[in-house]
């Protein structure tokens, strides 16, 4: 499998954030988008993951589901956790495992390597942003999607919630996932460095 | 389909829940109602006149003002990024997501029409009329107004903006469903003809409201 | 015992505990006695039997106005003296005070089918009392809206008060919209225009009514402190599991972490 982005550009209200930009990823690599603020990391991350429109260029997957297009084998983790507080733990990530679709592993099984399995019932009104963050993770070990689209994703995770995380991607890249990755810390993984922008 | 149920078991949940608004759109609904006679007067026989309409001028605010925070919400916590990425086509997510607020907002507003009826010195038949036009209607405004809904993401705008761009869009509907119960009433006009272009409206929703309103939100996506 | 050692919620609980069965045998010896007694009540020359209704509808229309000064009351209590019982004694007065106003509105309106000739006529005192229906409702969507009580707390706390204020202006509005209502006949100046046989039995179902909401007022009130407690065990165990739990990962991911460490 093989994601590839031939001559990207990016325009955001009607200002370029980058133009001409290649990339490649294979399965079982990752790839940390380095660059300042501003540099447009979200945005690619979101071109991949079909939730903007590029202006220019083409983003291809290679080798994956034919029937499937390429954000329907992505899992975009964003700022934003897509949680409802109303709902429990364990009904916020059996209703995103039921309507994502397609492979699914155990939810429980899911909820315990994250460290949430004695929550479940609890409202997710009731977790702190690193818990909320921990059962977003919960979600992408729960549907087997290919490619993990990860947006500054050790944000709210304590060291040893980074750790866990670190473990969940090596055993992702390892099963030939694919990860993409826009951070300003160290992933924690073995990544190939994709800067955009220029220099900071 | 299990992805559609799913859906649709999440938002009516989420809508009984405490913080959802289900009911509150009930309460609006019986305050407008309540609040006509004192505008008009208490004279029951004009009351009794006026009942279809002032029902559906309450059903139709109540309904649409709920419908506001349709996609808002999804949008502000990062669902509707995901339920895009999913592989249910964006299109009967938000009939599904519309159906959801129908059963939780505007199936409430049915059944709280006989006892506002009652209020309002509707006979049995007449009560019976409205309610079974709200019930043809309530599903197009519904549908309509989940445009305006769309657009409301898309305009990172809600509120008022939104009852000013679905409003008159929700006319027909109101012109045929008010026609239909006075029919009734009153007649001379039969029952059947008005009744069945409510339905036909109600059809024609299900169809350009899921359209619109995903062609909106796919646009609107940033 | 002062208001003061009410404010520790376990003592309340085990007070309430002891006291709560005794309300309720005299709410039920003074209902049964009431009820008696409005049976033994002569029928109304002009209405017949259906004015026995009045012995169900006037003690609830009395009480939808009492619950909102006891809400006051409690509402004070949170916003002045911040006592720590008074926005559970506000939040669980709210559903009975709108049960009660919903038994005036449906007694009455069964009252006025053979008066009137319809269950509903716009009179100005089943009028004013339908709005204050639709203000409980409010206030319970208010405090169903916001997850956290203590949040919901002062926000239902200035709309109660602000309620108390409004309801008299309310209630002369409605009065003025519609002359065409009967004068009051139980609290008139220069004395009741109603008969002994009737007073009596309805100042003792007033009684028991008052009895029954002060019964059913502090058993809410103790569902509203244990559920107050579950929420905070809840919100315990959410935080409690995740430092255990981080604990667990620690170790199994220690290689991890070293490998963190070295680059």
């Amino acid at each position: 499998m093989q994601l590839s982005g031939r001559g990207i550009r990016c325009v955001r209200g009607g200002r370029e954030i980058f133009a001409g930009l290649d990339f490649e990823a294979a399965s079982g690599e990752a790839l940390a988008v380095v660059g300042r603020n501003g540099s447009g990391k979200t945005s690619l991350l979101r071109l991949i993951a079909g939730l903007l429109v590029p202006a220019g260029g083409a983003i291809e997957l290679a080798g994956g589901d034919g029937e499937l297009t390429l954000p329907e084998q992505c899992h975009y983790l964003g700022h934003r956790d897509a949680l409802k507080p109303a709902l429990s733990v364990q009904e916020n990530l059996t209703f995103w495992a039921d309507f994502l679709g397609g492979e699914r592993g155990d939810a429980n099984l899911s909820l315990s390597t994250v460290g949430l399995d004695h929550a479940t019932h609890l409202p997710a009104a009731f977790l702190s942003a690193g818990q909320r963050r921990r059962l977003s993770l919960a979600r992408l070990l729960t549907i087997r999607r290919p490619v993990w689209l990860l947006d500054e994703p050790t944000t709210a995770l304590d060291t040893a919630g980074q750790d866990m995380f670190c473990g969940l991607m090596r055993d992702h890249l390892a099963r030939g996932g694919l990860i993409i990755a826009a951070t300003h810390a160290p992933l924690g993984i073995d990544a190939r460095e994709l800067r955009i922008g220029r220099p900071a | 389909m299990t992805a559609l149920g799913a859906l649709i078991r999440r938002d009516v949940r989420i809508a009984l829940r405490v913080g959802g608004g289900a009911l509150i759109g009930v309460l609006f609904f019986l305050t407008v109602v309540v609040l006509m006679p004192f505008a008009v007067g208490p004279d029951l026989n004009l009351l009794s006149r006026l009942g279809p309409a002032i029902l559906w001028l309450g059903a139709l605010l109540a309904s649409l003002l709920t419908l506001d925070r349709l996609f808002m919400a999804d949008h502000d916590d990062g669902s509707l990024d995901l339920i895009t990425m999913s592989r249910t086509p964006l299109e009967l997510a938000c009939a599904a997501k519309a159906l959801a607020h129908w059963l939780a907002a505007g199936l409430p507003l049915i059944v709280a029409t006989p006892v506002l009826g009652l209020l309002l010195n509707l006979d049995m038949v007449a009560t019976g009329a409205v309610a079974l036009t709200l019930l043809a209607g309530t599903p197009a405004l519904t549908f309509t107004g989940m445009i305006g809904a769309a657009l409301a993401v898309t305009l990172h705008r809600g509120g008022l903006l939104m009852a000013v761009l679905v409003l008159p869009l929700s006319i027909p509907v109101l012109i045929f469903g008010v026609a239909a119960s006075n029919a009734v009433i009153v007649g001379p006009t039969p029952f059947g003809a008005p009744f069945s272009i409510l339905c036909a409206l109600s059809l024609v929703s299900f169809v350009i409201g899921p359209l619109a309103a995903a062609a909106s939100l796919r646009h609107g996506l940033d | 015992m002062s208001l003061i050692d009410l404010a520790n919620p376990s003592r309340f609980l085990a007070l309430t505990a002891r006291v709560l069965p005794w309300l309720a045998a005299a709410t039920v010896i003074l209902l049964a006695l009431g009820l008696y007694q409005a049976s033994l009540a002569p029928d109304d020359y002009q209405q017949g039997a259906t004015v026995k209704i009045m012995f169900i509808h006037v003690p609830n229309a009395w009480l939808s106005m009492l619950v909102w000064g006891v809400m006051s009351v409690a509402s004070l209590g949170t916003l002045v003296w911040r006592h720590p019982l008074a926005d559970v004694a506000a939040k669980a007065a709210a559903p009975i005070g709108a049960s009660f106003t919903f038994l005036a509105l449906l007694t009455g309106s069964l009252w006025g089918r053979p008066m009137w000739g319809t269950y509903w006529e716009w009179d100005a005192r089943l009028t004013s009392v339908l709005i204050l229906f639709l203000m409980y409702l409010g206030l319970m969507a208010l405090w169903r809206a916001v997850e956290d009580p203590s949040r919901a707390a002062r926000a239902a706390a200035v709309l109660t008060l602000v309620g108390a204020i409004n309801l008299p202006i309310i209630k002369f509005s409605v009065d003025w919209w519609n002359t065409l209502h009967q004068p009051a006949s139980v609290m008139r100046m220069g004395g009741s225009t109603l008969d002994k046989s009737f007073l009596i039995p309805l100042l003792v179902m007033a009684t028991a009514f008052t009895l029954l909401f002060l019964t059913l007022h502090l058993a809410a009130m103790r569902n509203e402190i244990l559920r107050r407690r579950v929420r905070s065990l809840q919100m315990m165990q959410a935080s409690r599991i995740a430092f255990s739990s981080e604990a667990g990962t620690g170790s199994r991911d220690g290689s991890a972490s070293r490998e963190i460490g070295a680059t």
